[in-house]
């Protein structure tokens, strides 16, 4: 069958089983678009405000469901555009496939109008990409890109397409099935059988596990291992929703602002035994201090991540998910009474941490707070602490999947949403990407087609909020909940940690009306300073099949705790401020 | 810090080498020279890098390589069971009262002239970075006046082959 590129774009996504694509179009994907019109009723595309919006879009819709998300721009500023949510998605290796028009051969490499070396621009922040300068080759590349993107440890991969291969024509044979990706190697046995040794000879063991349990489907396998060896279990932030959060041997994150009790238990461990992570610079602080006094097995798929940021006492390359069961195999069932009886002591003080500054911040005043939030007249039971922002809104969303975008509500939520099952708690990890969560939010409400909260704060919100007017016209039931502070709290407690309270270009003193601005774009919204006010609010957001906007007002002066400081290590733990 | 020599067979298509460069550059791999060209098959290229490293940075360049999907197969040389070889082209001032030891280290050190003008000469040499360096220290004296090497290429002795796969 002689068909037209743009044909063959479109026929080889919906035969590699996407369903949706997100993307706007532009002069030289017109062609394409056509294709996806005269396709649209097999196959869905989502207009967002900014391409920048598409690309997290596709990212929360494939962390959501861990399918391939697609991604369509076009040349040049369009192009471009993508970069952020693609290194996104490269750092937290989420699979995607990204499509990029491009100028027709004859023109590339003179400067034409919109034109742009994306697969130069994305070489380092994709698994691998490729320029299509022949039509014959296209419908393979295009698989070729699936084929990459979800297999070993995923990730982006971009396609770019000059236009006049989407106008040429060429045969197009469909296959009947999505290429399959390649195959793991397993774990070998000798070196198992080593880290069962260890394991079997730890007194304290302690589990550090990441991202790749949600994308190796893990999850079961690890809550198996850890009972079965009855040891304490943290994780990355990428690691977060592998386990239910109340699990008995769960003890939360563990670094930066992870909790108090995963990350000393860790330290006082005698052997970690780290799944599917990577030990990043946020989860260890500094590493000549990091792991002194324990041994580290460390399994992954990605032979690259051995070694690379901790030096394991034995790296094991392999599926996680089969490692993981055949290490439960082969290790001993233990009690290790005396070492849980530490972590219970390290969960109460833990406890007995947290009270204390939740008090000390429902007696502050907000004398000094910028952010005219409100709050003094009440009384210290109806203020909104972060936490009871989490708690009330956890309380009204029952499953939902929870986006978050970048910055102190990022690690509130983190600490404290209450997670039940994999791929419900969406966050830029690696990248730390402010402006994520709308799009991905937006993605995951597409690919779910459920509820889905996005937190956000004043200042990340302030960088997408253009997709507000995505989430309506999609009519997309999104619960926005804003820890609005009036301030860029991360880098203002930095800077009153590490810079002497000079505020430098953190005060936000914005005059946005985020309830006329919501209003503006169609959405529903309010504004909340109480418990009580933000209790009426959830329940009307959750009940509303549409997006709404919770504008929560937030002191500007509150921290996340507990800290481990940039560089510093687990001695250098802040758990309350002056 | 020992000099590592990484031979690479890379699929022959359009900006494999800017993906394997780029690499090094991103991770912050500091090479001492990288050679490309073409292989017995047509559709695949060798590369052939040196570094100075330790043997955890080695084996982390070797993880990142063999990540890359263009890079088919790599392999850290082993320097005794390897043959290494470098060319030089250097340009040396051509005087009266020096060409006579130009040529008598030409002859030591098994180089050739292969241009000759009334003010210059252009000797060509073929050897380990050793040699090479050696020969360059000894013409130091008499001005030189431009010079470029290739990098090293290297290939095992015995039937020993870098395959390429598929």
């Amino acid at each position: 069958m002689l068909i037209s590129g743009a044909k063959i774009v479109v026929e080889t996504l919906i035969e590699q089983g996407c369903d949706t694509v997100f993307g706007y179009p532009g002069g030289q994907v017109i062609k394409l678009f056509d294709e996806l019109y005269l396709c649209r009723d097999r196959i869905n595309h989502i207009l967002t405000a900014h391409e920048q919006g598409a690309s997290h879009a596709a990212d929360g819709y494939a962390r959501a469901t861990g399918k391939v998300g697609v991604v369509i721009a076009t040349s040049g500023p369009g192009a471009t555009n993508l970069v952020t949510g693609i290194a996104t998605a490269y750092l937290d290796s989420v699979p995607m496939v990204a499509i990029t028009g491009n100028v027709p051969c004859s023109l590339i490499g003179r400067d034409s109008f919109q034109e742009v070396d994306i697969v130069g621009v994305t070489m380092p922040i994709t698994k691998h990409n490729f320029i299509v300068k022949n039509i014959s080759e296209l419908a393979d590349t295009l698989r070729m890109a699936f084929k990459i993107a979800k297999s070993g440890r995923p990730g982006p991969v971009l396609v770019d397409i000059p236009k006049d291969i989407q106008v040429a024509q060429c045969e197009f044979e469909p296959k009947n099935q999505p290429v399959i990706p390649a195959p793991i190697p397993f774990a070998p046995d000798d070196k198992l059988e080593k880290a069962a040794e260890l394991i079997n000879a730890a007194e304290r063991p302690y589990i550090y596990f990441g991202g790749g349990i949600i994308s190796g489907k893990a999850s079961g396998e690890l809550i198996a291992l850890a009972e079965k060896i009855n040891a304490p279990m943290g994780c990355s932030l990428m690691g977060l929703s592998a386990v239910p959060s109340d699990h008995p041997l769960f003890l939360g994150m563990q670094g930066m602002h992870g909790h108090f009790a995963s990350s000393i238990a860790e330290d006082e461990s005698d052997l970690v035994i780290a799944l599917g992570a990577r030990f990043s610079d946020r989860a260890t602080g500094n590493k000549n201090r990091f792991a002194q006094n324990f041994k580290i097995i460390h399994i992954d798929i990605d032979g690259a991540e051995l070694h690379k940021n901790i030096s394991a006492d034995l790296g094991i390359k392999g599926d996680i998910k089969d490692a993981v069961a055949r290490l439960t195999e082969l290790a001993e069932a233990k009690s290790h009474t005396e070492w849980q009886q530490r972590i219970a002591e390290l969960r109460s003080e833990e406890k007995l941490r947290t009270e204390k500054a939740l008090q000390a911040s429902y007696q502050k005043s907000c004398e000094n707070c910028s952010n005219s939030c409100g709050r003094n007249g009440l009384s210290a039971e109806q203020k909104l602490r972060p936490y009871d922002i989490i708690d009330i809104i956890s309380a009204h969303a029952g499953d939902s999947v929870v986006a978050t975008d970048v910055g102190q509500h990022q690690m509130w939520a983190a600490q404290r949403y209450p997670l039940k099952k994999p791929r419900t708690f969406l966050t830029s990890g690696g990248l730390g990407t402010m402006g994520f969560g709308m799009g991905a939010a937006i993605g995951a409400a597409i690919a779910t087609g459920k509820h889905t909260v996005l937190f956000t704060g004043d200042g990340s919100f302030g960088m997408n909020l253009n997709e507000l007017a995505t989430a309506v016209s999609q009519n997309i039931p999104l619960v926005i909940v804003i820890m609005n502070n009036g301030v860029l709290g991360m880098v203002r407690q930095w800077q009153t940690l590490f810079f002497d309270k000079h505020y430098s270009n953190t005060t936000l003193a914005r005059q946005t009306d985020f309830v006329k601005l919501a209003e503006a774009f169609g959405a529903k919204s309010s504004r909340v300073f109480s418990k009580d006010e933000l209790e009426t609010a959830a329940a009307e957001a959750f009940a509303y099949n549409g997006t709404y906007v919770i504008d929560c007002a937030v002191d500007c002066d509150e921290f996340v705790l507990p800290m481990l400081p940039p560089g510093g290590s687990i001695d250098d733990i802040i758990t309350d401020i002056k | 810090m020992d000099q590592y020599v990484i031979g690479v067979i890379v699929s022959n298509v359009s900006g494999v080498l800017s993906r394997v460069s780029g690499m090094f550059t991103r991770r912050g791999f500091n090479i001492d020279c990288l050679t490309v060209g073409e292989t017995e098959s047509s559709g695949f290229s060798r590369i052939t890098v040196a570094f100075r490293g330790d043997d955890e940075i080695k084996e982390r360049i070797v993880q990142q390589l063999q990540k890359l999907h263009d890079v088919r197969e790599v392999e850290v040389l082993n320097r005794n069971e390897t043959v290494i070889r470098e060319l030089l082209l250097i340009k040396v001032r051509n005087k009266a009262e020096t060409r006579q030891d130009i040529m008598t280290a030409v002859e030591i050190f098994r180089s050739k002239i292969v241009d000759y003008s009334p003010n210059a000469l252009v000797c060509e040499l073929t050897g380990e970075t050793s040699k090479i360096n050696a020969f360059i220290e000894l013409l130091k004296p008499y001005g030189i006046m431009e010079m470029c090497r290739t990098g090293i290429v290297a290939i095992e002795r015995g039937d020993n082959c870098l395959k390429t796969v598929k």
